[in-house]
């Protein structure tokens, strides 16, 4: 019961990593239309910032300067959101499809700087001795799971309630008008590619904050855990959950953790050892397959509030002539 | 410095350009970027060894072509395996794509991209495994050609092959009525459909060039360097950069893009070492996207 409770809080945890991933996500993608798939490089930015900021000295590599905990978060989320403000400089006048390709780009990069900087990020074996949070609870399982779950709840719930309230803000609504339709929002004096800097680049501050979290409560990172799988999976997350709504990413994030580690757990028991690593790519397959059959029958996913008509001109009427006779 | 970059930029420069012709092409004339492209060049890499262990278990070991280190079977294989992967092409395009791309999003399209990426190469990693092989471990003798270049027989077969290739698709795009109709398609869409252009067979067209040059690019990797399920996603980046610095929906450009994107990761192997190939094709894009992101031959959109 106790090694239940235990699980339960260890699995929430990381559902709740994952949940504050989608809510940056979110606001790039699902409130302002911004397509992120490098998200796991600014991920592993958030997580190698704080976890310099904050290690004991170490003489092989450049920092580890012992600084609290907090100030690595806060350092964690100023590179990250600098980071990103800097591709959605280089991209956003340009046609959409270049940021994902400059995002993906900046994935690659980031973990070829993790595996190859030794000086600076340990190169593939990682830093390790990153703080934890509670850290003098690790001797007692339950309580340091309760700790840091409490901890990754409170931050996720002022992320949330910070983002419901961002895109209830004029500044949202901006956001939001120019996801809908951009000439109407331009024409009404708004600059496009500014606010869209903006959102991309608190998308990212707020995706490198997970990252800084997840660093601390494993106390270990190393370029592996930033392969374009992590972008992926929380892609399928969002899009499950519902592009656009806050509440959706949050719950979706919960339903694909549950669904990506429970079958997980069922091919390490169907499975023979040796064919564990094929299995897991199996696995990858149902998940990428699932990705597609969503976007083609529920493209709102659980929560979604993306309007189903087009932007209104001449869409929006060949929209309503094909609805009036298909029905 | 010696001068043997020269000819492995160029090799490079040849597989990411032959990718980055389906990249642009796509792009120009179904207007989204396909992040599953780089799994086409690994699908048709992967069909291609099929065919030719087939061919090796029915007509035995069979000597291969004077010089080279591969024989008949492969060049059969590889329009087998060019098919194969214009096939696929066509058949994600009609479940998945052509579905997509009629609800009017572009950018739903490229996200089912890459989910059909990863789905698509994780298929590869369970049936082949992670780890990679080769069509031939036989090691070739690299002949001197002066000022300190060696090339190997593949390696000058390999160009051969990509020049005619490459002269052959821009000679259908300026010189058939089915190449007119793909650029009137990419340069207005509306004004294309007017005039009474079959898009659906422009679209057949785009895919089945893309995917058999993808198949060829691949075949080109697996000779040279080695087969994983991976090795097309990690032409990905460079196949995008040389599109864009090309200038998208410019053939040519794409071909020239993609040698500049090969001589210069060459280059920097040699200057600042191989671990950091990888950034080159970055730090090309960025520039570009700063400087001039109509790329080298691109038109403005209209």
């Amino acid at each position: 019961m106790i090694d239940l409770i235990g699980y339960g809080a260890f699995f929430l945890t990381t559902a709740l990593i994952f949940s504050l991933v989608t809510l940056g996500l979110n606001l790039q993608w699902g409130l302002t239309g911004l397509f992120n798939v490098g998200l796991a490089g600014f991920v592993a930015i958030g997580a190698y910032t704080s976890a310099l900021l904050t290690t004991p000295d170490d003489a092989a590599r450049l920092g580890g300067f012992g600084l609290p905990i907090l100030v690595g978060w806060l350092g964690a989320m100023v590179v990250g959101g600098i980071a990103a403000a800097l591709t959605g400089m280089a991209t956003l006048r340009l046609r959409s499809d270049y940021l994902a390709i400059t995002t993906f780009g900046v994935a690659v990069v980031v973990q070829l700087v993790a595996l190859n900087a030794q000086k600076l990020t340990g190169g593939p074996f990682g830093i390790g001795f990153i703080p934890r949070p509670f850290g003098s609870l690790a001797e007692t399982p339950l309580l340091f799971n309760l700790s840091n779950l409490a901890v990754v709840c409170a931050v996720t719930l002022i992320a949330y309630l910070a983002l419901e309230h961002l895109s209830r803000s004029p500044w949202g609504r901006v956001l939001k008008a120019l996801r809908e339709d951009e000439r109407a929002a331009i024409s009404l004096g708004k600059s496009a590619r500014f606010y869209r800097v903006q959102a991309f680049a608190v998308g990212g501050a707020i995706m490198a904050l997970a990252g800084a979290l997840q660093a601390h409560f494993t106390g270990f990172i190393a370029p592996d855990n930033y392969l374009p799988i992590l972008t992926f999976q929380v892609w399928v997350m969002l899009i499950v959950g519902g592009s656009g709504s806050n509440f959706g990413a949050v719950i979706g994030s919960i339903l694909v953790w549950g669904i990506w580690a429970g079958s997980g757990t069922l091919t390490s028991v169907l499975f023979a050892p040796e064919q564990q690593a094929r299995a897991a790519s199996l696995q990858i397959v149902a998940i990428g397959v699932m990705l597609c059959v969503i976007l083609l029958i529920r493209p709102n996913g659980l929560f979604g509030d993306r309007p189903r008509r087009p932007r209104f001109g001449k869409r929006a009427k060949a929209a309503a002539i094909k609805s009036s006779s298909g029905s | 410095m010696s001068l043997q970059f020269v000819v492995d930029g160029l090799l490079t420069g040849s597989m990411i350009g032959l990718g980055a012709i389906g990249v642009t092409l796509t792009y120009s004339i179904l207007r989204f970027s396909n992040f599953a492209h780089g799994d086409f060049m690994a699908w048709g890499t992967y069909a291609t060894l099929a065919v030719v262990s087939a061919i090796g278990a029915t007509f035995g070991k069979v000597a291969p072509i004077a010089p080279l280190s591969f024989g008949w079977p492969l060049l059969v294989a590889l329009v087998v395996g060019m098919a194969f992967t214009a096939l696929l092409a066509l058949l994600l395009d009609r479940v998945l794509f052509s579905r997509l791309r009629s609800q009017g999003q572009a950018i739903i399209v490229v996200m089912a991209s890459f989910g059909a990426s990863m789905a698509l190469r994780s298929l590869l990693e369970f049936t082949f495994s992670s780890r990679p092989t080769y069509f031939s471990r036989a090691i070739q003798i690299a002949m001197p050609v002066g000022f300190g270049i060696r090339v190997t027989p593949d390696q000058i077969a390999l160009l051969l092959l990509t020049t005619v290739l490459v002269l052959g698709v821009h000679l259908l795009m300026t010189r058939t009525q089915t190449g007119r109709a793909m650029q009137a398609l990419s340069q207005n869409a509306a004004l294309a459909r007017i005039v009474g252009i079959d898009v659906a067979s422009v679209v057949r067209v785009t895919w089945i060039i893309g995917g058999a040059l993808a198949c060829v690019a691949g075949v080109m990797i697996g000779i040279l360097v080695q087969i994983r399920p991976f090795m097309g996603f990690d032409m990905l980046l460079p196949m995008f950069a040389a599109a864009i610095l090309g200038g998208i929906g410019s053939i040519p450009g794409a071909v020239l893009g993609g040698l500049i994107i090969g001589l210069a990761e060459a280059g920097a192997v040699q200057l600042i070492g191989a671990e950091w190939r990888a950034a080159v094709s970055f730090i090309i894009l960025m520039a570009v996207l700063f400087v001039r992101p109509i790329g080298l031959f691109g038109v403005r959109e209209r």
